[in-house]
């Protein structure tokens, strides 16, 4: 397998997995020649920003080790274990316990130890592990390891200087001379003799909030009033963040080992205890089996497994009720409330879809999960309504007796009951999703053309029906009742 | 100096606001309009006429919402299963804001009552529909006086739209049935626009019994008094039908 990107104008192989550099293949090769060779290569583009994101997580991994991590792009991650590797039985033992743990991924990964960060990288990339010994092995290192492009590197090979070792041992003023102040900074570095300064990984501390008993309690109260007390914790952690929470989850940890986990979810971040109080109270009063607090709880965890930035508002002096943008704020409790209580997709809010064909004009999506309002296009002034406010989805089958077998409605039984037409206006012509027939000419994948007629019958109600394919499409359409107009 | 119209909004609830429908007569039987922060029931006439009757909840529900309010039309489940599901198109058509209203579907009765409740607390939200297909049991006395005292203390309007359901005692301020109505035909014997034939069935202090064959009209959201034919007026409205064709106002008692 391996990995390829456009370089210049070609494509060609970024990485190669083990069985690849066993057939000959090389990084830089044009994924054609390799294709050539190979015609069984599984070739994937490379996708950097997963690449990205995996590094991290990688390196999130690692704070097991110690709390200094360095991301180093696109595929390294240096750990600062000054002070933590006795915790893993020394270096060596704590090198190869990381390394297991990501071989046991089914990654390849390449680990050393070294005095400086350069050193360790170049040591994990030009050295075999474990090296005897740290600063011989350094000095062993191909010049290569110093990382100074390829110009430099070939100046340095053409003078003779093979190793890392060789360079350093000339008089540093003649290389500064002959390949400038880089690459004495990157010897020193390498050696050990200069600082560079890093950026470690900022470690995300869970939102993980726990109150302990030194008594089990049952007391739905007391559980009550320490939930709120967890919840003014977590607020001051969301604060400090920026953060509100989207998502809470409560365990409440039995003191015979039974778990009970509450989640909870709101429409828009929220740090206020109160309101995340609430939501739960509905979410117990939701309950199909109600907790059952046993011999008591020994424990109580709140987490907020979900958060998201929260836009600082200042609330107006002079706020009219029911006007302005502020007041949408307990519309959004209100969402929030019945959506817990009845499920994330009781509360819906109709949203336009891009499809001309009526029943998928529209997508009811959970309130929760938009909160913004969408416009709907305003219907154009001094028409009656076009649409009907009702509609049904499969359409009803309807018995149709017309004056003329391409002509409207003149009368129709639906439900057992004969509607006589009085007024109608029609056909208005909508066309099946064409884009979806096979072969473009093959009729019935996409639907079939209906004619859709407005319809009023004696008694004043008005019905939206369409005759269901045109004649030259099928012999004997069928007729449906779609939708109700007020 | 917004704080003016700002304490004006929250007086006004004190004597109550009303929405003026637009028909004089209607109107005046109501003493100004309907009420705002008020339960008001909705029947439909026959089942036939759920589409009339969801129809009429819509634009009242426009007109008395306004354009930046959200408004909330709850369903019960049977009620989406049979009466179709909600086309904010159409809503549109009929004057509403669809983008701003929420739907909710419900399992069951009580459920609808509870999240109306919880509805008409929110003071923000314009106006709510409670639709159920059936009798409601849950319904009782003391659920309605529930419900029309939240709607009193927030504002907020709910109007309960009863489907395949004879009226019961409640503390609703007004009942309607509502019926479909022959609309006056557009060009090329076109459709018009919605019609309904509503009676006032009851209101909580006064008059009712009365008529009216209305037309909504959607680019003013006002109703439009069209002739009640006295010829057209079922039996079944109840009532003597000379005070129907005589201006529809005399009282009933």
């Amino acid at each position: 397998m391996v990995l390829f990107a456009r370089i210049g104008n070609a494509l060609r192989l970024t990485a190669i997995d083990a069985l690849g550099a066993r057939l000959g293949l090389v990084v830089g090769m044009t994924l054609a020649d390799a294709r050539a060779c190979h015609p069984g290569l599984v070739a994937i583009e490379q996708d950097e920003a997963a690449d990205r994101h995996w590094l991290k997580r990688m390196g999130q991994d690692c704070f097991r080790y110690t709390p200094r991590i360095v991301l180093v792009p696109p595929d390294g991650i240096g750990l600062d274990i000054t002070g933590s590797a006795h915790l893993f039985g020394g270096e060596r033992a704590m090198v190869d316990l990381a390394m297991d743990r990501f071989k046991a991924l089914g990654m390849a990964v390449r680990g050393a130890c070294g005095p400086t960060m350069e050193a360790a990288r170049a040591l994990a990339r030009y050295a075999d592990w474990p090296a005897t010994s740290e600063p011989a092995a350094i000095r062993a290192l191909p010049v290569n390891a110093l990382d100074l492009g390829e110009e430099t590197t070939r100046g340095f090979q053409r003078a003779g200087l093979k190793t890392v070792g060789a360079v350093a041992a000339r008089p540093m003023a003649t290389i500064a001379a002959r390949f400038g102040m880089e690459a004495v900074a990157a010897i020193e570095r390498l050696v050990g003799e200069e600082r560079m300064p890093i950026l470690t990984l900022k470690q995300q501390q869970p939102l993980h909030f726990e109150r302990r008993f030194a008594d089990p309690v049952t007391h739905q109260d007391t559980i009550a009033k320490v939930l709120l007390e967890l919840m003014h914790e977590a607020a001051l952690a969301l604060e400090e963040i920026g953060h509100g929470g989207r998502r809470f989850r409560m365990e409440l940890r039995r003191s015979d080992g039974a778990t009970r986990t509450l989640d909870i979810a709101t429409g828009a971040p929220t740090r206020d205890p109160a309101l995340v109080l609430r939501l739960f109270d509905e979410r117990i009063g939701a309950l199909a089996d109600p907790l059952d607090p046993g011999f008591g709880y020994d424990s109580i965890l709140l987490a907020v497994p979900g958060t998201e930035p929260v836009v600082a508002a200042h609330s107006a002096f002079d706020a009219v009720p029911g006007g302005g943008e502020g007041a949408g704020q307990d519309v959004t409790e209100l969402i929030d409330r019945l959506s817990v209580r009845l499920g994330p997709g009781a509360i819906r809010r109709l949203v336009p879809c891009d499809s001309h064909i009526p029943e998928r004009a529209q997508l009811a999506l959970p309130a929760i999960e938009c909160a913004a309002p969408t416009p709907w296009p305003e219907p154009p002034p001094g028409e009656p309504a076009l649409r009907p406010l009702l509609l049904f989805d499969p359409p009803q089958p309807v018995e149709v007796i017309a004056e003329v077998p391409d002509g409207p409605p003149h009368r129709f039984r639906w439900q057992c009951k004969l509607h006589e037409v009085r007024l109608y206006e029609g056909p208005e012509r909508i066309a099946g999703e064409w884009w979806r027939r096979k072969g473009g000419e093959q009729t019935g994948k996409g639907g079939l053309t209906r004619d859709y007629y407005r319809v009023e019958d004696v008694r004043g109600r008005r019905f939206w029906i369409f005759r269901h394919g045109l004649y030259a499409e099928r012999p004997d359409p069928r007729w449906y009742l779609h939708g109700l107009f007020a | 100096m917004r704080i003016v119209p700002a304490l004006c909004d929250r007086a006004i609830p004190l004597e109550r606001r009303r929405w003026a429908s637009g028909a004089v007569s209607l109107d005046a039987a109501l003493a100004g309009g309907l009420a705002h922060g008020a339960v008001h029931e909705i029947y439909a006439a026959e089942v036939a006429d759920a589409a009339a009757a969801a129809g009429f909840s819509a634009a009242l529900m426009a007109g008395m919402t306004g354009q930046v309010r959200t408004s909330l039309w709850l369903r019960s489940r049977r009620a989406a299963r049979q009466g179709g599901s909600l086309q904010a198109s159409g809503w549109a058509e009929l004057g509403g804001t669809p983008g701003r209203g929420l739907v909710g579907i419900v399992p069951d009765a009580l459920t609808l009552l509870r999240a109306a409740v919880d509805a008409l607390h929110c003071p923000t939200l314009g106006t709510v529909v409670a639709e159920s297909w059936g009798r409601m049991p849950e319904l009782d006395l003391t659920a309605s006086r529930r419900l029309a005292l939240a709607a009193e203390k927030s504002g907020t309007t709910l109007m309960l739209l009863r489907i395949e359901a004879d009226p019961v005692p409640s503390a609703a301020e007004t009942r309607w049935s509502v019926a479909s109505a022959p609309s006056r035909a557009l060009a090329a014997n076109a459709p018009g626009i919605p019609t309904f034939d509503i009676t006032l069935l009851r209101q909580r202090s006064g008059p009712s019994g009365m008529s009216w064959r209305l037309e909504w009209d959607r680019d003013q959201c006002i109703f439009r008094e069209t002739a009640l034919p006295g010829a057209v007026v079922p039996v079944s409205f109840g009532g003597p039908v000379a005070d129907r064709a005589g201006g529809a106002m005399s009282q009933v008692a």
